[in-house]
């Protein structure tokens, strides 16, 4: 085990938890959306990162390269980030939805409201 | 390398950010870095989405949503304590399962020697179609193409549906 | 925004330009990087630029409303369409080899179709969703 050979890993690791952090920590809806992407884009290296040869190419087949990456990773992220921003605009229209009902994109005064709304009963 | 290492330090930056506006633009320009990277990674096909998506059209988004939340100002945390633990413990953990990882770029990884030598082998004379990328996403994998693009339909639809126009006589005001 | 000549005349400059960027990328997607996913999304952005400069209405007129919507479901069908082509040729669901008299032929073609439905599907798609945030009206400055 070397550290160059796991660098990526690790960064991918770090990239990962700070979404994880971002998301549990932060109150604010759109910034949770945020620290989702980030999550998301740190798989995407996860999957791409070990699919690298060194001394490779991309995967467009020529006679002169006899050494490609691997071109599976590839075709399964491509999909993924496409999916991911439409996902991101639902969430999105989700939090505007929610800021017009309840007037605001902080969850803790949400939820203030949803229990002030329920004791007076 | 150093690509990846100024990619973690813009994520640090984004977590310490409060103010929504510049975490949008942070987000922006993490998404070129990233695309960046995989061009070195010498996944093309995804770095040019990457630019496209991540860079373009999820910035417009956010930018706006942050319009119509009217959100500017994040405040500050009460209890950071709790998900600092949790994350930490949860990237020691993930560390501590690399180790048994083959390195980077070892040919001999089992990504590498599973199905892709016969896509690289054999997709040019059954498909015609000298990018790999393409004939893996439509022919061999065209049940999952679909699929992800019935996802996109799908959410779509959704964004429809949530953001309608909204009727003038509101029945509980 | 609107009076700015600068923005105007570089927007008039470059959206053609990205646009035969977007073609090109759709079906040189077979020999080199892109494909429909990318095709899409440029295709979306190059609208977006246009509503970003002139404006949201003068985007609605060059791509109205009804037309982004058919083309979100458009797409899908297109891909679907080959699919079941595949099965009144006499093949399996989305089989592209029977689209042809020569089999890479046939791969050829399905792929060829299969990627103009993902674009279609992406680009109203992503369209649609844009108009949808930039068409809305904060709370407070609803009648």
């Amino acid at each position: 085990m070397n550290v160059a050979g796991h660098y990526s890993y690790w960064v991918t690791i770090f990239l990962m938890v700070a979404g994880l952090y971002i998301v549990i920590a932060r109150g604010n809806l759109v910034k949770k959306l945020i620290g989702l992407g980030i999550f998301q884009t740190s798989v995407y290296l996860l999957y791409i990162a070990p699919g690298k040869l060194i001394g490779g190419t991309a995967p467009v087949l020529a006679d002169s390269f006899k050494i490609y990456s691997n071109p599976l990773p590839h075709v399964l992220i491509l999909t993924a980030i496409v999916v991911g921003v439409a996902t991101l605009a639902l969430g999105l229209a989700l939090v505007v939805r929610i800021r017009e009902a309840y007037d605001s994109i902080e969850e803790d005064e949400i939820l203030e409201k949803d229990r002030g709304e329920e004791d007076p009963r | 390398m150093v690509l990846l290492t100024m990619m973690a330090v813009l994520t640090a930056a984004i977590v310490v950010q409060r103010n929504l506006f510049a975490v949008v633009v942070f987000a922006s320009i993490y998404s070129f870095l990233m695309a960046t990277v995989l061009v070195a990674l010498d996944a093309v096909d995804v770095a040019m989405t990457e630019a496209s998506v991540g860079a373009g059209m999820s910035t417009v988004l956010l930018l706006g949503a942050l319009y119509l939340t009217r959100g500017d100002e994040v405040k500050p945390l009460r209890r950071p304590l709790v998900p600092l633990v949790v994350a930490i413990v949860i990237g020691a953990a993930l560390v501590s399962g690399t180790l048994g990882l083959p390195a980077f770029s070892d040919p001999q990884a089992p990504i590498h020697i599973h199905v892709v030598p016969r896509y690289l082998a054999e997709s040019l004379r059954e498909t015609g179609v000298p990018n790999v990328v393409t004939s893996v996403l439509a022919s061999y994998r065209g049940y999952d193409t679909l699929g992800e693009t019935i996802v996109v339909f799908t959410a779509g639809a959704g964004v429809i549906a949530l953001l309608r126009r909204r009727r003038r006589e509101d029945p509980r005001r | 925004m609107r009076r700015d000549l600068v923005l105007r005349i570089l927007a008039k400059l470059l959206i053609p330009f990205v646009l035969v960027f977007a073609l090109y990328v759709q079906f040189h997607g077979d020999f080199g990087p892109g494909g429909g996913f990318q095709a899409g999304v440029i295709t979306a952005a190059a609208v977006i630029f246009y509503a970003i400069i002139f404006g949201l209405p003068a985007a609605r007129r060059f791509a109205p409303d009804w037309i982004v919507e058919s083309m979100v479901a458009a797409g899908v069908l297109v891909y679907g369409g080959v699919g079941m082509l595949g099965i009144v040729l006499g093949g399996n669901y989305l089989d592209y080899f029977v689209l042809a008299h020569d089999p890479v032929q046939g791969q050829h073609r399905g792929i060829f179709w299969v990627e103009v439905g993902v674009a279609i599907t992406v680009s109203g798609v992503m369209l649609k969703i844009f108009y949808k945030f930039a068409g809305r009206r904060r709370e407070a400055d609803q009648p």
